[in-house]
């Protein structure tokens, strides 16, 4: 059917005299929905597409090189992009390096590992569970509390850094863990995503399970969340990028507390000498989110579908 | 009339018990940490406070002081304004392009170019690599560049030269902003309604361009709205690469933004109730530029 429609189209540029069979192939071969295609158009916006697709991705793959470089490739001129003999020696020397701090590096990548673990855990059932009523519920005050939602999108947290600090410190939080970990539980760009995504579950299927004698919570959590495991991904790498790359907002101050990415930087701006060590540090840090990212790009691009802004 | 209108609400609220329940932890939170510390944020703005002594009103004094007297303010608002007219507005239209075009590719080509142009925003604080190649020695990837090409004879300090510092943090900008909304745009894109596409060459639409103006947008007008508030308000946020590339305090204050002003003021002088009244100004010129922006796409394909 699609075929047929295709072969009908004026102005393609693939040619198109009446639709035989010949030209019908190459056309279901090239795509399947495209019509209106000249060539010339097509060259232009490849062109583009691998011009900036390469200023996109040449500093990531001169990170990754400089990992490699032994130092006196690091400190060559002229600089070289790609590494001529790949070396683990600055993995050695971060491991030398962390092994000589004050505080065991272990506890770095614990900080973080947890900061961030909790994080995801508690935001994505605590914004789930929020997501629910507003997507599928009419309740008094509930297009108050999404226009909220909405205008927090609107602004970034720097905004309320100092009086959440004061807050934090009111509620005894300050220089915990928990200081960077609940306010991350309310992240508002993931409710929105969550809730946009949540709307799209068939009413009939909450009604039926209404009928069947299921509680609200029961419905929540055996049938919307089974159903919405692509946003849940989404929530957990927006989280994981953003408590993850967290130096612990000032918040933090004990050193026993700080995360992996204050002692990233503090090797990363350590001058010459730890170059080769701090190019190591980079690659494993960025490495993470985005094998991350990776796998669950599918999904995320499943959630992301849903995210408009409804009049 | 009023009581029983009160009555009705009363009812409804109490039918909805579960779903206030639901929220509840949730919202707390959100009222807590968000919402909250923007009222604080605004009634602090007008007080002065040290963090010891208890907040004494000064009226519309941080305000004056901020737009009069305060010469590195305006610099910093200078920068802002700029860094949102030029990242915002080219970021944002750089998601849409390279969506659109990463869209016409087959699945696999489609999903690494996304990863490639998605995954500098991810991954956390390696724009790092921007001092490397802008560094000012000529180990630097641009000054050994240039110097081999012979254009230069000695390294040029590309981040300690004012002239210099903005033009590259705009594109260490540009290069980490196609997060989120490109996300958004790429699966807006996926989502539009194929036969939309058929039937518009069947009324007479001619080319790419045309089927873009008149179905790809209009059809994408939610992921658009939701685009532009990402974008804009990454773009008014500067700050992180700023202090990263040009230091903090900049030379000259040359990168200074609102928001290296806030944390000037906030974290490093305690002068709680002046940094309160610079936050509430960038509160209100990102929500106010966002609303104005929604206003418009509203209008897209219209």
């Amino acid at each position: 059917m699609k075929a047929e429609t295709t072969t009908r189209m004026p102005g393609t540029g693939l040619g198109n005299d009446g639709g035989r069979p010949v030209k019908l192939k190459l056309k279901l071969r090239a795509g399947k929905k495209r019509v209106n295609r000249s060539f010339a158009g097509t060259f232009f916006l490849f062109l583009m597409l691998a011009a900036f697709g390469a200023f996109m991705a040449l500093p990531l793959v001169y990170a990754i090189n400089n990992a490699f470089k032994p130092l006196d490739e690091i400190f060559l001129f002229p600089p070289t992009l790609f590494v001529r003999n790949p070396t683990w020696n600055n993995f050695l020397d971060l491991m030398n390096l962390l092994g000589q701090s004050w505080v065991p590096f272990s506890r770095y990548i614990f900080n973080t590992v947890f900061i961030t673990g909790m994080g995801i855990v508690g935001h994505v059932i605590l914004a789930s569970a929020a997501a629910y009523p507003l997507a599928k519920h009419k309740f008094p005050g509930k297009s108050l509390l999404f226009t909220t939602v909405v205008l927090s999108l609107m602004f970034t947290p720097v905004v309320t850094q100092t009086p959440n600090y004061m807050i934090l410190s009111w509620l005894g939080m300050v220089d915990t863990y928990w200081a960077v970990i609940i306010p991350a539980f309310a992240y508002s760009l993931g409710l929105y995503l969550m809730k946009q995504f949540m709307e799209q579950i068939p009413d009939a299927l909450l009604e039926a399970a209404k009928i069947d004698g299921a509680s609200e919570y029961r419905i929540f959590w055996s049938i919307v969340m089974p159903n919405v495991k692509p946003a849940w991904l989404t929530l957990i790498i927006l989280l994981f990028q953003m408590l993850w790359g967290s130096d612990g907002n000032g918040f933090i101050y004990s050193e026993q507390l700080k995360t992996l990415h204050y002692a990233a930087n503090q090797i990363i701006l350590g001058g010459i000498a730890r170059a080769g060590a701090g190019a190591a540090v980079a690659l494993i840090l960025m490495s993470v989110p985005i094998t991350l990212f990776l796998f669950s790009q599918s999904r995320i691009i499943e959630t992301m579908a849903t995210s408009g802004m409804k009049d | 009339m009023l009581s029983s209108w009160w009555a009705l609400k009363w009812r409804e609220m109490k039918a909805s018990k579960h779903s206030y329940i639901l929220l509840a932890p949730y919202m707390i939170l959100f009222m807590l940490f968000t919402v909250l510390p923007v009222l604080i944020s605004i009634v602090l703005s007008f007080t002065y406070f040290n963090m010891l002594e208890f907040p004494r009103f000064v009226g519309w004094d941080n305000y004056t002081r901020l737009f009069l007297e305060d010469d590195i303010f305006l610099t910093a608002m200078k920068n802002t304004l700029l860094f949102a007219a030029v990242t915002g507005p080219v970021s944002y239209l750089a998601c849409f392009i390279f969506a659109w075009i990463i869209n016409e590719l087959g699945p696999k080509m489609r999903a690494f170019m996304t990863l490639v142009f998605y995954a500098p925003s991810i991954s956390g604080n390696v724009y790092f690599i921007w001092l490397i190649i802008f560094s000012g020695d000529r180990y630097g990837i641009v000054n050994g560049f240039l110097i081999k090409l012979g254009l230069i004879l000695e390294p040029i300090q590309w981040l300690k030269t004012e002239s210099y510092i903005m033009p590259i943090i705009i594109l260490v900008q540009l290069w980490l902003s196609l997060g989120t909304g490109f996300l958004a745009f790429i699966a807006g894109l996926q989502t539009v309604d194929k036969t939309l596409y058929e039937a518009g060459a069947v009324d007479g639409i001619r080319n790419r361009w045309q089927e873009l103006w008149f179905i790809t947008l209009p059809s994408m007008r939610p992921q658009l709205m939701f685009g532009a508030v990402i974008q804009l308000t990454t773009s008014f946020a500067v700050a992180d690469v700023s202090i990263a590339l040009a230091g903090f305090p900049s030379v000259n204050y040359a990168a200074e933004t609102i928001v290296t002003h806030l944390i000037d003021y906030g974290t490093t002088r305690f002068e709680m109730g002046f940094a309160s009244a610079i936050a509430t100004v960038l509160f209100v010129l990102m929500v106010g530029t966002n609303l104005i922006v929604q206003k418009l796409l509203h209008k897209v394909g219209e």
